[in-house]
């Protein structure tokens, strides 16, 4: 009956992980506000294992509620683990999103790449799954779920 | 933990008065109005005083009113059944940015079948500009078509002005008044309307049920093919129960319209003034005269509408958004984009509309739970006044 299921509505009302780090080891930022949705995600790094992130989200239920999600699953990992993260594995976990929002998940997935691209930068560090990887790049577009008419 | 209903604009409940009166007509005077025998003619009967009711509240003749499964339904023939007449005297329709999908939709599907559509634009008060409209028409000009009450900013179009220069120009003149009836002053005859649709559902009557106007003398072909009800020109065996509901509840919005506008707008601008002068970062869509008495259309900057919502709902109230995630399209809404909200703007826009079982309590407890609500949104957003958008 309801727009999102528990999972996501307990990730949206209590979302974990808000706010922003003191000395971030790298801030990665994806989309617009034009755009309707924009997410701000930071992370600490320390002996190439993630100990804490934060995250900033304008958008709607299922942004914040994913913004909340990938920052949890990232949290204790290595960068090169965190680097598998895909947008799948957020939606699994928040056992599915409407297929018109499958995008807000691409979104926490791509903030967190462009936060350990910031990291890696910001260090000089090389991790093969950012080899060429491009942080403007838009591949919002093929990732919208069928809308419903 | 209170409900309070502020979406008054996307259905009103079925008023007490209205459902006494449609529940005989479901069990023990269900007869069909076609038929000649008494049970026959007492649904009949029903359906010419709910005729006279309807007439009644837009200053119309009963035999000008046909009823129609809805708003929707009367759009569709308004323009399907009035450019099919005069397909022949010309191929083209002005209409504006801001009309509801019915409307929109119906010309879009016009264009890929020959037909040209001017959509007018509105200013940054939401009206449709008069010398724009004299320069669209052309002498295949066949049908104006202008919406009487805007249902995301509420804003009323010069409609009286309108119907003149259609009649100047001898152009058929329709405008839906589905947010308009019961709402603001609706004269057909005044306002030179040649064809006009309404809703049941937005003035306390059931859902399912609404009728088109069509003036005297105006010939526009029929939509529904079928039996011979409604004088011949809208088939199909008539929604009795829907009728009778919403010919009550237009007489109800008939004799209680001042009433009814009073305790709206009185309730609305103490919602507008309370959220605009104790929530920052708010502005209002539209301007406050000319407007309808239960609309409010404000942007929360910095923050999106379906979180909004989503969160107001935990604390039972139920507003509308114009953000586009809230949309299953994902497009921001086509209204605001036209009175020229900057489209960032127009994801954080909510549209409250208070009704006739609004409360000053229900007000105040609104703007304290959006107070929190906002607060909260803020907190989470990357985006403020320092960082900009």
């Amino acid at each position: 009956m309801a727009l999102y299921n528990d999972t996501v509505m307990e990730n949206f009302l209590h979302p974990k992980n808000v706010g922003e780090l003191e000395n971030p080891d790298g801030t990665g930022v994806y989309g617009s506000p034009v755009c309707g949705d924009m997410m701000q995600i930071q992370i600490k790094v320390d002996n190439d294992i993630i100990t804490d992130a934060k995250f900033k989200t304008f958008g709607c239920g299922s942004a914040i509620a994913s913004s909340s999600m990938a920052t949890s699953m990232i949290i204790g990992k290595t960068v090169e683990e965190a680097l598998e993260l895909t947008n799948k594995q957020i939606i699994n976990e928040l056992g599915g999103l409407p297929p018109v929002k499958i995008h807000c998940s691409v979104l926490a997935d791509k903030a967190i790449k462009n936060a350990i691209y910031d990291y890696a930068m910001k260090n000089g560090k090389k991790y093969a799954a950012l080899e060429g990887y491009d942080p403007e790049a838009d591949e919002d577009e093929d990732e919208h779920g069928e809308a419903e008419e | 933990m209170r409900n309070v209903y502020l979406d008054y604009s996307a259905t009103t409940p079925v008023k007490e008065e209205v459902l006494k009166e449609m529940i005989p007509y479901f069990t023990e005077k269900f007869g069909n109005p076609s038929s000649l025998y008494d049970k026959g003619l007492e649904a009949r009967d029903a359906v010419t005083h709910a005729r006279e009711q309807v007439a009644a509240l837009i200053n119309a003749d009963p035999s000008e009113i046909f009823f129609t499964a809805g708003g929707t339904e009367a759009d569709n023939w308004a323009v399907f059944g009035a450019t099919d007449k005069l397909k022949e005297k010309g191929n083209h329709i002005i209409t504006t940015k801001i009309e509801h999908h019915a409307m929109l939709h119906s010309c879009a599907f016009l264009e890929k079948h020959g037909f040209d559509v001017t959509y007018l634009d509105i200013d940054k008060d939401g009206r449709v500009d008069l010398q724009q409209l004299k320069d669209s028409i052309t002498d295949k000009t066949i049908l104006i078509s202008v919406m009487m009450v805007n249902n995301e900013i509420g804003t009323v179009q010069p409609i009286k002005e309108i119907g003149k220069i259609a009649k100047e120009h001898k152009i058929l003149f329709h405008t839906d008044a589905v947010q308009a009836l019961g709402n603001v002053p609706i004269d057909v005859k005044d306002m030179g309307i040649d064809l006009m649709s309404m809703s049941s559902h937005k003035i306390y009557g059931p859902k399912g049920e609404g009728a088109l106007f069509i003036r005297k003398g105006v010939r526009i072909s029929n939509y529904l093919h079928g039996g011979a009800q409604e004088a011949g020109r809208r088939a199909g065996t008539e929604n009795l129960t829907g009728i009778v509901g919403f010919g009550k509840a237009a007489e109800l919005a008939r004799v209680h319209f001042d009433e009814h506008v009073k305790h709206s707008s009185t309730l609305r601008d103490y919602l507008v003034e309370r959220i605009l002068n104790e929530i920052p970062d708010t502005t209002l869509n539209g301007t406050m005269e000319e407007r309808h008495p239960g609309n409010a259309n404000i942007t929360f900057k910095y923050i999106e509408g379906e979180s909004i919502l989503l969160l107001l709902n935990q604390f039972g109230i139920s507003v509308s958004t114009g953000s586009a995630c809230s949309s299953k399209s994902l497009e921001p809404s086509h209204v605001l984009v036209a009175l020229g909200v900057p489209v960032e703007m127009i994801h954080g826009t909510v549209r409250f509309t208070v009704g006739d079982f609004t409360t000053k309590e229900d007000i105040d407890y609104v703007v304290d739970c959006l107070k929190q609500v906002v607060t909260r949104l803020r907190e989470l957003s990357p985006i403020n006044e320092k960082k900009g958008w």
